[in-house]
């Protein structure tokens, strides 16, 4: 099964108090962030950072994700060619378009031919969507990059480019969510939420995580480590579910012995899509240790101890 | 390699250390050094800053360092930017 995407934590990357105790905030990913987190008089400096504790600082099983500046900046190409030199798990793109997807492809591709020998980097991108135009593309920026692993969407800028408010609800941007958690379900990628920046208010967090899930988001950006928690709540299968998913995949197996190829669990008859649906709902569920006898490690179970309904 | 400009990194907070690079009159490196662990980590700090600034052939030059916690990384960067900042050419982007 693929790595968890259920939060990406945003982290300054020019904090090193932060830096350090990334990897123990729960976060499946964490962002060091060379972007917006930074000013322009510490650009250098936070990417210089990055870069040594890249090479020196254990991060354990968290996955680490580097935000570069946008390619078309004067940051951006310094950004990139740094952080090939150190290959963090992703590159998050930021104001992704096909040219600008198309422009750090061509950088990266050129860095292997001339360093590695034509032996590829490790690292896979993220484009951060967080435009009218980026949005309207989706597609064709998921097809400009065989690197592309996920898409996360940015509602503020988003909202900032159609000039509209943001709200609580989230009405504006329900269209681009649509559209980017479809548009990666048909590419088979993640698809990660916008954050929810009112940080204090965790009853709100918490129903939009649960939005963005059953609008097919794998998982939401964070940026507060105190939202990591209440967003795995968010994104967790209901035990109830999770329940009668292993029914469905008991009677499965008792009607393949009886070799009946159709069969009915509580009155309803059951088909192939329905089995897909219990596989994959028990496999994450296995995952997260929501199973008795699931080989999850302990962190995951641990991180898991809040969810509703315990152990199935 | 003498420094001829006045530069600085890092800063003050938990975990950081601020360094500051300027011109020498005299030859050789000149390192004041404060630091928060300075009974337990004092000896280490100065050579982690002392081999740093070895390694891009600095080698006049003063330091003021004052450490609030860093690990070697941390201080190898802020002792970089500020040799880059000092040593860049004018108008160089970083």
């Amino acid at each position: 099964m693929k790595r968890l995407r259920r939060t990406m934590l945003f982290v300054p990357g020019n904090n090193p108090g932060m830096i350090q105790s990334a990897s123990v905030l729960g976060a499946d990913s964490v962002i060091l962030d060379l972007e917006d987190a930074v000013s322009l008089s510490e650009k250098d400096s936070a990417r210089k950072l990055v870069t040594k504790a890249l090479r020196s600082w254990s991060f354990k099983t968290t996955e680490v994700t580097v935000r570069i500046n946008p390619i078309t900046t004067v940051y951006g190409p310094l950004d990139l060619e740094a952080m090939l030199e150190v290959q963090p798990d992703i590159l998050l793109i930021p104001k992704a378009e096909v040219a600008s997807i198309q422009e750090v492809e061509a950088r990266i591709s050129a860095y292997e031919a001339a360093k590695l020998g034509g032996e590829a980097v490790r690292t896979k991108l993220f484009a951060l969507i967080e435009s009218a135009a980026g949005v309207e593309h989706v597609h064709e920026i998921l097809a400009s990059s065989p690197r592309l692993v996920g898409v996360l969407f940015g509602g503020e800028d988003y909202t900032s480019d159609m000039g509209v408010a943001r709200t609580m609800g989230g009405m504006e941007i329900e269209y681009a969510r649509n559209k980017v958690a479809v548009a990666c379900k048909v590419h088979g990628v993640d698809a990660v939420d916008t954050p929810f920046t009112d940080v204090d208010n965790h009853e709100g967090l918490l129903a939009d995580a649960r939005k963005a899930k059953a609008m097919g988001f794998t998982g939401k950006a964070a940026i507060n480590p105190r939202q990591v928690g209440i967003i795995h709540k968010g994104f967790a299968p209901d035990p109830v579910e999770v329940r009668y998913a292993l029914r469905v995949l008991e009677a499965m197996e008792e009607a393949e012995a009886e070799g009946k190829g159709v069969f009915s669990l509580d009155g309803k008859m059951v088909d192939a899509p329905i089995i897909q649906r219990a596989r994959q709902m028990v496999a994450l569920a296995e995952k997260l240790g929501m199973v008795k006898g699931s080989t999850a490690s302990k962190d995951e179970k641990n991180a898991n101890d809040s969810l509703e309904g315990g152990l199935v | 390699m003498r420094v001829t400009r006045t530069a600085k990194a890092g800063t003050l907070e938990s975990n950081d250390i601020f360094i500051m690079v300027s011109p020498s009159e005299a030859e050789g490196v000149t390192l004041e050094l404060q630091s928060i662990v300075l009974a337990q980590f004092g000896r280490q700090i100065r050579e982690t800053i002392l081999r740093t600034v070895a390694a891009r052939g600095v080698t006049q030059i003063s330091i003021l360092a004052q450490d609030r916690g860093a690990l070697d990384y941390t201080i190898e960067a802020r002792v970089e930017t500020a040799l880059d900042r000092a040593l860049a050419e004018p108008g160089v982007i970083l």
